[in-house]
């Protein structure tokens, strides 16, 4: 086999990803997209196992053995991003990423956002706060 | 690196450029299938689609890995994947109370940057990719290369100690994943408050 096809997947598969990460807007759709990018690289890593085992004559099987040790610690991220995902979903309301904007400067007056010092609830002057993150974290 | 060149230099006098044999052909219908369903799965805009069609485009990878010889990561593809991480998605999607139907902020303001983006990567990617592979074949023929008895021996030969220590960071991870999911009082408090806040937004919406 032609060792552009899977490459050429790999890296097709990679850049969906790539999109999804950065164009979603719910954590866990997010999430689907980086496993679809660590798919990617776990069919390169496999591609380039076979070629080398033959054609170098490598008996390390070093890509097989990563891309099992890439599964499992996709597996550990999946079950801490989820974790992640369902104590932020639990404190404010929503898992939506660009709502969680608590270390973000508003543009308006540079200061941080909120533009309550130190921890005293973010009233209702606060334009980019909505109302059940007041709320959760009153 | 002479075996390489040599062994390169070999397959371009035994395959002719570009003749597909059988094995290649059903590499790139899966590999359309498997694209497509990737595709789906980080535009539709209804979540648990989302979720469904990203099990096509895993299924699809597992397909990858047996025709490349890897039967025991596509095994494990299909068990780690297919079986548990979407499952762990489904419930994700369920437990923050993910809308079934349409949900038409599905994607964010900056999709359009991020297109840009993607495709441009995409397209240097696969630019580098092809001009560096262009003479590069896979021998599938003979001993396959990934069997179960292969990737055990080489996986308690040569990779015992990453192994053991893999095992160790996964149950570090379901602790700490227990110890994030735990409710105390305070988070119970705010829960309650925020899911009234949420049924208060939807009704407002309604």
């Amino acid at each position: 086999m032609h060792l552009a096809y899977p490459a050429v997947l790999s890296s097709l598969l990679f850049c969906t990803g790539l999109y999804g990460v950065l164009a979603r807007r719910n954590a866990i759709l997010v999430l689907m997209s980086v496993e679809l990018m660590l798919n990617a690289v776990n069919l390169n890593l496999v591609a380039f196992d076979v070629w080398l085992s033959k054609a170098a004559r490598d008996t390390l099987h070093s890509g097989q053995a990563l891309t099992l040790f890439t599964i499992a610690i996709a597996a550990a991220e999946i079950g801490i991003g989820l974790a992640i995902v369902l104590a932020v979903y639990r404190g404010r309301g929503t898992s939506d990423i660009d709502k969680l904007r608590d270390t973000a400067e508003s543009p308006d007056d540079g200061g941080p956002d909120g533009s309550a010092p130190d921890g005293s609830a973010p009233d209702a002057g606060a334009e980019a706060v909505t109302d059940e993150k007041a709320e959760a974290t009153a | 690196m002479t075996p390489v060149a040599a062994a390169a230099t070999a397959a371009t006098q035994t395959h002719g450029f570009l003749s597909p044999t059988g094995v290649e052909i059903a590499f790139l219908l899966v590999g359309l299938v498997t694209f497509g369903a990737a595709i789906v799965t980080v535009t539709t805009k209804q979540l648990v689609h989302a979720a469904l069609w990203l099990v096509a485009a895993l299924g699809g990878l597992a397909v990858e890995y047996l025709l490349l010889t890897a039967e025991f990561i596509a095994w494990v593809q299909v068990l780690i994947y297919v079986g548990s991480v979407v499952v762990l998605l489904l419930f994700g999607l369920m437990l923050t109370r993910a809308p079934i139907g349409h949900s038409p902020d599905a994607d964010s303001g900056n999709r359009w940057a991020a297109l840009t983006v993607a495709v441009a990567a995409a397209a240097a990617l696969v630019w580098v990719v092809v001009d560096a592979f262009r003479t590069t074949w896979v021998d599938l023929d003979g001993a396959p290369q990934g069997t179960t008895a292969v990737t055990g021996s080489i996986l308690f030969q040569h990779w015992v100690l990453p192994f053991e220590a893999l095992s160790v960071l996964l149950l570090a991870a379901l602790v700490g994943a227990i110890v994030l999911s735990r409710r105390t009082a305070r988070t119970r408090d705010a829960n309650t408050r925020a899911q009234d806040t949420n049924t208060k937004a939807r009704e407002g919406n309604r």
